[in-house]
């Protein structure tokens, strides 16, 4: 019986905890998602109607009713009752929406910075801030270089001072959970900080 | 190919881009929207026991993968993406099965994070896994 499971009883729901990474166009949140995910990045479909798309400029493009958007998500289990989920952000702006549903319940988020196009992650930031989502800006190192200091890429990010800022290599798992980490930790501190 | 160059069975809504509009039509018989039910990404289901006997709808096979792969809680986000379905499809999907009494469904607490205890255990986890 296929869906009967062998021992009659299925296991417990795990506590689930989403992670949200986040940041511009190709800043590497596919590849961070993959570096610390234990299963391949997976990928989940959203297929838009145009009713759900009433705000977009559907101009030049009224024969399409449908769009697809694609979210990338990672998993890290952790014994037999515990699972982080990280999803990456749609990069296009126009699928904003979409960023209310992943948000809604959200330990907190990572947005990836690229110093050589810092703007980008502006929206993301604005985003988190609104929302009043835990954030941590982490700026992907590409080829392990980064020829600013964090306080001057805190500086043109016009941070927060209590907003943590971490250098990462999004290929590398270990700086990958390291990012994670220092997320969690935040959002510990200000927890801890509200007691 | 006819002789006056126009493909048979045209229609202004069948483009190239039709793919997922066929597919969600043909595997929810043209629902869009799952009943009264939510699925949030995160939501768990799993399937009752003797789901397929004892089911009070009949079951496509596209019902039946959602339930082999349910043996085990699994989250709706994981789902969609080991059936290739669509979330939206999906949910409508999880929704007949959650009517026929096939599935049991647990929200992930939208409004409550996870203790201390719990977020030091995955730090510690991050740190030596």
């Amino acid at each position: 019986m296929a869906s009967e499971p062998a021992d009659g009883r299925a296991r417990p729901v795990p506590t689930a905890i989403k992670i949200l990474i986040a940041g511009g166009f190709g800043v590497g949140k596919t590849t961070l998602v993959g570096a610390v995910s234990e299963i391949l990045p997976l990928h989940t479909e959203e297929v838009l109607t145009s009713e759900s798309m009433v705000s977009d400029d559907l101009s030049g493009v009224e024969g399409k009713t449908t769009t697809t958007v694609t979210m990338d998500f990672g998993r890290i289990t952790f014994g037999d009752n515990v699972v982080l989920y990280l999803f990456g952000t749609p990069g296009q702006d126009r699928f904003w929406f979409l960023w209310d549903e992943l948000a809604l319940g959200a330990l907190g988020a990572v947005v990836l910075a690229d110093t050589r196009r810092l703007a980008d992650c502006f929206p993301s930031i604005d985003y988190f801030e609104r929302r009043e989502t835990p954030f941590i800006v982490a700026v992907n190192c590409f080829y392990g270089e980064q020829p600013f200091e964090a306080d001057a890429v805190r500086n043109a990010l016009a941070l927060d001072p209590n907003v943590p800022l971490v250098m990462c290599d999004v290929r590398d798992r270990k700086s990958g959970r390291e990012v994670l980490i220092a997320l969690i930790e935040h959002v510990r501190s200000l927890r801890l900080a509200r007691l | 190919m006819r002789a006056d160059g126009e493909r048979p069975e045209s229609h202004d809504w069948l483009d190239d881009d039709a793919g997922p509009l066929v597919r969600s039509f043909a595997l929810t018989g043209g629902r869009a929207k799952p009943g009264a039910a939510t699925f949030d990404l995160l939501s768990h289901v799993t399937a009752a026991p003797f789901a397929v006997q004892r089911s009070t709808i009949h079951l496509q096979p596209e019902h039946r993968a959602i339930l082999a792969r349910a043996r085990d809680p699994v989250s709706v986000a994981e789902l969609a993406s080991h059936l290739g379905y669509g979330l939206g499809v999906v949910r409508v999907l999880l929704a007949d099965l959650l009517e026929a009494g096939a599935i049991t469904k647990v929200d992930a607490p939208s409004d409550h994070l996870p203790d201390d205890d719990v977020l030091q255990a995955v730090i510690h986890g991050l740190r030596t896994s």
